[in-house]
């Protein structure tokens, strides 16, 4: 194949953006086949880079002083030089925005390109989790609803009340999703929301908890103790907005504007290193495949693979900048392993992983992409060379021993012990607390208790007080809660009347 | 295919509005941060933006998370030395080779404040939230006084220096333009005649034709007798005077330099004065600041001079006051300038020279102020000064006086002198 460059400046232009993106779908469509929703790249300054972050790259946002925090403290770190800014932002849309930062080179928009229009856009649209919790085509059209519907409340309610409230729902946003529940499309046009809300309106007019008028003896059911929910409610947001007595329509409106913002992240949490890994491999095998046919220069591929590896450097545990373990390093990492199981595998290979060892390595990178969380995804494919590549090794910390434990290291006898626990280290489950609602006294003061369902013995941190004002305010009632250990006893941990 | 769209034209400031709310509901905290930051730094950068802290801990957005203990199993990577079953004693503070943490990673600052920088604006905002410059309100009614020319169209009256020539000439063809019009046009028609006339055969002679070719040259006659330029056509270029609020100030420093100010109590008058002056900037264009100096007698210097020279001897203050007195009414003309003066001094004075002040202040300068502040400099007791401009206090609601014992005072004393006044 003869030489036929794009061209040796490392400067962009348009033209450029445009030629390479050609390039790349059509490596990405046409020969690994990538299924990508439409892509839209949007180029902008650094400053309007800080304000994306600043609203967690959501193109549209509502107003909230805590954006405003978040922008004032990524504008500092980034002017004393202390945090580069990310070289993208994309978000799971459809068409799916990424955003370029006008300072980047060419090989780095190309980079970019790879990694977020690609890359990304394909986890998006192929990933279960995205496809369950999240509606990308209506997400832009749900937020400019969520911002206009906010501005209106802050003008009719003071933006006092609106801010107090949204405190207290971002406080719970990591507890207002259903784990096992598929929810209903994010948006909806503007009828059938308002007739939820009516709805909403008419379930708590007749809620139990609003009804006063006492019971007749006779009518009452036996024992009359029944627990009321009778499950333990893992979503708090959706509990509150659906039977807090005291809440205005327009306050369960907001409750459940942040918690189906809230859920729309919810599959961004589970799946970070399989999402990152994933991209990284795609712009890393992509430039490749252009350097292959040469469209690119040896000088732009130096330029490229000094941003690479920095973005896939895991220090070691001792080093100073060691800040865990690096998503982008792990899951580049394992993608290109199971890339390697299937072209050349050896002989322990073929004993850990009999189903795809030697296999089709798209289709096996295809079917983890789909059906897998970080959780699985490690717990799936995690080889043993990798362990021994990152001399992974876990500790034991238990307090009450004075000792922490090396439990497993990187070798024969560990490797299935090492890799549950770093499968477990992804598990939402065990990384942030399991708090429910257990029950709500309806016949007297309407309290509501909240359990915590231990795992190891871990207690709650330091937060417990505010967050049951939090929880407080939004119930309207004493919120109680409660730990259970593994043992089944219960404890009082704190309480806000 | 993509779509690359180029968003860079497009606002930057997406997040002023949520900046402005963290600001607002944090003003408390922001404001305690604000004045300890101005007590603490030094005087020559106060005019700059300033970085100010805020406890993490109070604006912290709750989660439920974690607490320390219980059992925790960790994955880390880097593995050289330790084999399975080895012992590791707990790293100290919980970070580190055992539990890797990384809370410090985050934004560099750790656990600790909340740091960030204000704007020049936003720290002066902050600054002088709640003070207003008293009599603020007389000034902009009644420094009107001042006059600017601004231009306003023509005028067909006025100076001859004012003609303005393009414009009247304009005038002056337009007006022959329109004069000469029907002549015109009935020569052309007169010369339409003639032409016809002579097709016909009719010679030159011929006394229609003779009948018109005067009645041509009656009307070219006309036609060049009307005048080239004519008063009608002048213009004059109009100006008219707009009286103008006055946003001029003079600030007079006056203090005392005598032997008993030291250079400790020299700094905490030039933090004061420096406040007044960044407040007064805030509310006028255009700020002059005159220094004056004294001990026996007053000087006027300039602002390194009045800061760091060293003098000694006895305190008469009435001196400054009289040179102040005879600095604004040579110079400073009290309808145009907006005046405050600011007098700091450890309170000593020639027992005599007490009354004499404040007879000068109640006569000659309190009437030409718009506020006088003075401050004085000690932790001891009054002397006869502090009694004297009691009096002056009680007769002119725009003197104000202070006591300031240390760094740590002149902040709230200066917020207490200038605090709003409700109405």
């Amino acid at each position: 194949m003869t030489k036929r460059l794009i061209t040796d400046s490392s400067e962009w232009s348009f033209p450029l953006l445009e030629r390479f993106d050609r390039e790349i779908a059509e490596r990405a469509h046409n020969v690994y086949g990538l299924d990508t929703y439409a892509n839209q790249v949007e180029v902008i300054s650094s400053e309007q880079m800080i304000d994306a972050y600043s609203s967690v790259g959501l193109p549209i946002y509502y107003q909230h002083w805590s954006f405003g925090k978040q922008f004032v403290a990524t504008e500092q770190t980034y002017r004393r030089g202390q945090m580069g800014l990310a070289y993208e932002i994309v978000i799971n849309s459809d068409p799916c925005i990424a955003y370029l930062m006008e300072e980047n080179s060419l090989p780095m928009q190309a980079l970019v390109i790879a990694h977020a229009s690609y890359g990304h856009n394909s986890f998006f649209k192929g990933n279960y989790l995205f496809r369950t919790w999240t509606s990308a085509d209506a997400i832009i059209d749900y937020l400019v609803f969520a911002r206009k519907y906010i501005a209106q409340c802050e003008e009719r309610y003071g933006h006092e009340e609106v801010e107090l409230l949204l405190d207290s729902c971002h406080a719970l946003m990591n507890h207002g999703v259903d784990r096992y529940k598929r929810p209903a499309p994010l948006s909806m046009a503007e009828e059938q929301r308002r007739q939820l809300e009516r709805e909403t309106y008419l379930q708590y007019q007749v809620n139990d908890l609003w009804r006063t008028l006492p019971r007749q003896e006779g009518s009452a059911e036996e024992g009359g103790e029944i627990r009321w929910p009778e499950e333990p409610q893992e979503n708090l947001l959706y509990f509150i907005e659906k039977n807090a007595p005291l809440l205005e329509p327009w306050q369960r409106e907001v409750v459940r504007i942040v918690r189906k913002i809230g859920q729309y992240f919810y599959p961004q949490r589970q799946t970070q290193v399989m999402n990152e890994g994933w991209a990284t491999f795609w712009h890393y095998t992509l430039l490749n495949h252009l350097y292959d046919d040469g469209l690119v220069s040896d000088g732009f591929m130096m330029e490229f693979l000094q941003s690479h590896t920095s973005v896939v450097l895991q220090p070691p545990f001792d080093a100073p900048y060691y800040n865990g373990i690096n998503p982008y390093a792990l899951g580049f990492a394992m993608m290109r392993d199971i890339r390697r199981i299937c072209e050349s595998p050896t002989e322990e290979d073929r004993y850990w992983f009999p189903d795809f060892a030697g296999g089709d390595w798209k289709k096996v990178l295809d079917f983890a992409m789909r059906n897998f969380k970080d959780e699985s995804f490690i717990a799936q494919f995690l080889s043993p060379t990798l362990m021994r590549d990152f001399h992974l090794f876990a500790i034991c910390d238990d307090d009450r021993e004075e000792h922490l434990n090396v439990t497993a290291i990187h070798e024969e006898q560990g490797y299935r012990a090492l890799r549950q626990a770093l499968a477990e280290q992804y598990n939402l489950g065990t990384r942030e607390p399991n708090i429910q609602v257990f029950s709500v006294d309806r016949r007297g003061d309407r309290s509501m208790t909240l359990r915590h369902f231990t795992h190891n013995r871990r207690p709650l941190g330091d937060s417990v007080e505010e967050m049951l004002r939090h929880i407080r305010r939004l119930w309207g009632f004493a919120v109680r809660l409660e730990s259970v250990d593994e043992q089944g006893r219960v404890q009082l941990v704190g309480e806000a009347i | 295919m993509s779509h690359f769209i180029d968003r860079r034209l497009n606002g930057r400031n997406k997040s002023t509005v949520n900046r402005q709310r963290f600001l607002k509901r944090y003003k408390t905290q922001l404001k305690r941060a604000v004045a300890d930051a101005v007590n603490k730094r030094s005087i020559t950068d106060i005019d700059s933006g300033e970085k100010v802290g805020i406890p993490s801990r109070d604006i912290s957005e709750p989660v439920f998370h974690h607490g320390k203990g219980g059992v925790r199993d960790m994955v880390h990577p880097g593995n050289r030395e330790f084999m399975r079953g080895d012992k590791i004693r707990r790293p100290e503070g919980g970070s580190g080779e055992g539990s890797g943490q990384g809370k410090a990673g985050k934004g560099g600052t750790g656990e600790d404040d909340f740091v960030f920088e204000l704007s020049r604006e936003e720290f002066l905002d902050l600054l002088f939230d709640d003070l207003e410059l008293p009599n603020l309100v007389r000034n902009q009614l009644i420094g009107t006084t001042e006059f600017k020319t601004v231009r306003a169209g023509y005028a067909t009256q006025g100076a001859p220096t004012n003609i303005d020539v393009v414009r009247s000439l304009k005038g002056a063809i337009a007006r022959r333009t329109a004069l000469g019009a029907p002549s015109r046009a009935r020569i052309r028609e007169l010369e339409e005649e003639i032409e016809g006339l002579l097709a016909t055969g009719i010679g030159e002679d011929d006394i229609q034709v003779r009948e018109r070719r005067e009645e041509i040259d009656r009307l070219k006659t006309r036609i060049a007798a009307l005048p080239f330029i004519d008063t009608f056509d002048l213009r004059y270029q109009s100006f008219v005077k707009q009286p103008e609020p006055t946003s001029k100030a003079v600030m007079l420093c006056i203090m005392d330099v005598s032997g008993s100010m030291d250079q400790v109590r020299k700094n905490l008058a030039k933090r004061f004065f420096i406040l007044l002056y960044l407040f007064l900037q805030r509310n006028y264009d255009k700020i002059e600041v005159v220094f004056i100096r004294h001990h026996t007698i007053a000087q006027e210097v300039d602002e390194q001079e009045f800061f760091y020279s060293r003098e000694t001897g006895g305190t008469v203050v009435s001196s400054a006051l009289n040179l102040a007195y005879e600095v604004v009414s040579e110079r400073y003309d009290p309808s145009v300038w907006n005046i405050y003066a600011a007098q700091a001094s450890d309170g000593d004075n020639w027992d005599s020279d007490s009354g004499v002040c404040r007879d000068i202040l109640m006569q000659q300068i309190m009437p030409l102020m718009r506020y006088y502040a003075y401050v004085e400099i000690t932790p001891r007791q009054h002397q006869s000064l502090w009694y004297a401009y009691q009096e002056v206090m009680a007769a002119h609601a725009h003197f104000a006086m202070q006591q300031i014992d240390g760094t740590d005072d002149i902040y709230p004393v200066f917020r207490e002198l200038f605090k709003r006044q409700d109405v």
